[in-house]
C-alpha cells in the first residue's frame, strides 16, 4: 500500500513535469537550439582554429563538431538542471513547492522524485538533439546511443542535484543572475566540452587542473565515453560522487529545522 | 492505520497547538500562542498584517519548524509523526498553486498522485468535490481560462480531495470580487455543516465572519482574543467585532 503511494506519486510528478515541458513550446525550441547554434555555427569556425590530435576514445582524427557534440549534450543536461533549479525558486516564491511539501510523503523522497522529474526531461532533449546532429554528419556508433542512456541518467541527476541544492541557497529569483555568472559560465568554460584537457594543459597548468577537478568535465567525459561505447571509470566514480555530496547537501538544504528556513533566522 | 491511532485521532481536537513561539532573527513572529480547532468549527483567525498569521501557517505545513512549543493535527505531532499529521490536512495558500497551463482535472490529478490515490478513487474523489463546488462542467478548462473566483473554487476541492480532518485557508479571498468572495464564504460554512471539517481560516476581512464561528483575533504574535463570536464581544465590551478588532489591534487592554 505504501509502497503504491510513492509510486503513484513518483509518476504524478515526473508525468506533471514532462506535459508541462511538452506544453511550453518555446522552452522546448530554446533547449534545443541553444546546443544547435554552438554545433553549427561555434564549432563549425572552430574547426579551422583548432587542430585535435587522436586521442580516446576517438580513433581517428575528429572534426571539431565531433568533439563538441558531448559537451553539448551536457550543456543541455546543465541548463536543464539550472532551470529546474530556477523554477523550485519560482514555485517556492508561486507556492506550488508547498503543496508538494505538504503532501505526506518525506521530503528527501519528493525531491527526488522532482529531480528525476527533471532529468526525464533533459534525456528527451538530448535525444532529440542527437538526432538532429546526425543529419548533420556526426555519427557516433549505434551502440553509443544505447550506452549514452545510463550516463545521461548520471550526469542529468549530478547536474539537477547541483541544482537543487543551489535552489535551497537563493532566496529570490532575482538571485538567478548570479548563478547564470558564478556557476553555469564557470563550469562550462572551465571543462572538457569545448578543449580537451591536454590542449588546456598546453596553456595554463591552473586552467588545466580546475577543468580536470570540475565536476561538469567528469559528466562529459562519461557521456563522451559512452557515446562510443566505451566505460570510463574514473568519470563515472567522480560523477558518482559529486552527484551523492550535492544531493545529501540538498536535502538538508530543503529540512525544515536545519535548512536554508532557518538560515532566514527563524529559531 | 492503527486501533490505538484511530482512537487518538477521534478524541483529540482537529488542530491543536500549545505554547508555540518563533522568530526570525531575534525579531518574536510568534510569542507563546496556543489555540485549538475542533472539528465541524469554523475558526477564523483575525489579525492585521504583520500579525503572525502566515508564520503561524508556515508552521503548521512545516515550511519551517519551531523549537519551542508543538503543533498537533489530530493528535498526531507535526514534527515527529509528520506524515500521520499532513494526511489530515488540507490547505488553500495565499497565493494561487494551480498550474495555470493545465486543465482543471490535470491539477487535481497531480494531487491525488501525490496523495496515493488509486485512478477510480481519484476520479470519484475529484467528481464528488468538482460538483460540490459547481465546477465539474468547467474540468477540461485550462486554469488559465478561470477567473480567480473559479480557481479558487478549484483550490478549495483539491485541498479537500484527500478528505482532510482540517482546511487551513490563508487569506484565500484576497484580490476577489464581492459576489466571488461572498460564494466561497458560503461554501465553506456549507462545508463545515454538512462535512465536520475543521477550517481554519486566516484573514484580515471582518464581514467573512459568522455569528457561530469561533473567532482568534492575533496583534503582534500574540493571540490577544479566542472565542465564540458572542463571547469575544462580551469579553472586549465591544458592540461588533469591527470595534472589538479595532480595540485588540490599537494598543487598548482589555
Amino acid at each position: 500500500m505504501n509502497i503504491l503511494h510513492y509510486w503513484r506519486a513518483m509518476w504524478g510528478i515526473i508525468g506533471r513535469e514532462l506535459w508541462r515541458f511538452v506544453r511550453q513550446r518555446e522552452r522546448f525550441i530554446s533547449a534545443l537550439v541553444r546546443p544547435l547554434v554552438w554545433l553549427f555555427i561555434f564549432a563549425a569556425g572552430f574547426r579551422a582554429a583548432l587542430g585535435l590530435a587522436i586521442s580516446p576514445p576517438y580513433e581517428t582524427y575528429i572534426l571539431y563538431e565531433v568533439y563538441i557534440t558531448p559537451g553539448l549534450m551536457g550543456m543541455i543536461q546543465l541548463f536543464n538542471g539550472m532551470q529546474s533549479s530556477l523554477s523550485m525558486v519560482y514555485d517556492r516564491e508561486m507556492g506550488s513547492m508547498r503543496i508538494l511539501m505538504v503532501c505526506p510523503l518525506p521530503r528527501w523522497f519528493l525531491l527526488v522524485s522532482k529531480l528525476v522529474a527533471g532529468v526525464s526531461v533533459s534525456i528527451v532533449q538530448v535525444y532529440v538533439f542527437l538526432t538532429i546532429a546526425w543529419f548533420y554528419d556526426i555519427e557516433p556508433p549505434l551502440v553509443g546511443y544505447f550506452w549514452v542512456f545510463p550516463a545521461l541518467i548520471l550526469s542529468g541527476l549530478m547536474l539537477g542535484a547541483l541544482g537543487l541544492l543551489l535552489s535551497s541557497f537563493i532566496k529570490q529569483l532575482e538571485n538567478f543572475a548570479g548563478v547564470m555568472n558564478f556557476v553555469i559560465f564557470p563550469m562550462f568554460f572551465m571543462s572538457t566540452a569545448l578543449y580537451p584537457l591536454w590542449k588546456m594543459k598546453e596553456s595554463s597548468e591552473l586552467l588545466h587542473s580546475l577543468a580536470f577537478y570540475n565536476p561538469f568535465s567528469q559528466a562529459v567525459e562519461l557521456i563522451r565515453f559512452a557515446l562510443y561505447g566505451q566505460f570510463n571509470e574514473y568519470a563515472f566514480i567522480y560523477t558518482f560522487c559529486a552527484f551523492s555530496f550535492f544531493m545529501i547537501a540538498a536535502v538538508i538544504g530543503y529540512n525544515p529545522s536545519k535548512g536554508m528556513m532557518m538560515k532566514k533566522g527563524g529559531k | 492505520m492503527s486501533i490505538q491511532s484511530s482512537q487518538r485521532n477521534e478524541q483529540a481536537a482537529a488542530l491543536s497547538i500549545e505554547d508555540l513561539s518563533f522568530s526570525y532573527s531575534g525579531r518574536k513572529a510568534l510569542d507563546k500562542v496556543s489555540f485549538s480547532v475542533k472539528s465541524s468549527e469554523c475558526t477564523i483567525l483575525l489579525g492585521p498584517n504583520g500579525a503572525g498569521k502566515s508564520t503561524l501557517f508556515s508552521l503548521i505545513t512545516r515550511l519551517y519548524d519551531s523549537h519551542h512549543g508543538n503543533i498537533q493535527l489530530c493528535g498526531f505531532d507535526v514534527k515527529k509523526e509528520t506524515r500521520n499529521a499532513l494526511t489530515r490536512l488540507g490547505v488553500v495558500f495565499q497565493q494561487t498553486t494551480l498550474d495555470l497551463d493545465l486543465t482543471v482535472m490535470q491539477n487535481l490529478r497531480y494531487h491525488t498522485a501525490l496523495q496515493g490515490m488509486s485512478r477510480k478513487l481519484a476520479k470519484q474523489r475529484i467528481q464528488q468535490e468538482l460538483e460540490r463546488m459547481c465546477m465539474y462542467e468547467r474540468r477540461s478548462e485550462k486554469v488559465r481560462q478561470l477567473n480567480g473566483g473559479h480557481r479558487r473554487r478549484v483550490e478549495i476541492a483539491r485541498a479537500l480531495l484527500h478528505k482532510p480532518a482540517l482546511l487551513l485557508l490563508d487569506e484565500p479571498t484576497t484580490g476577489l470580487d464581492v459576489p466571488s468572495r461572498q460564494s466561497i464564504v458560503e461554501h465553506v460554512h456549507q462545508l463545515v455543516a454538512d462535512q465536520g471539517l475543521a477550517v481554519l481560516w486566516a484573514t484580515h476581512l471582518i464581514d467573512e465572519i459568522y455569528p457561530q464561528d469561533q473567532l482568534i483575533i492575533m496583534h503582534k504574535g500574540q493571540v490577544r482574543v479566542k472565542g465564540s463570536v458572542d463571547e469575544v464581544l462580551k469579553i472586549t465590551s465591544s458592540a461588533s467585532i469591527n470595534e472589538a478588532f479595532r480595540r485588540l489591534t490599537q494598543g487598548e487592554n482589555v
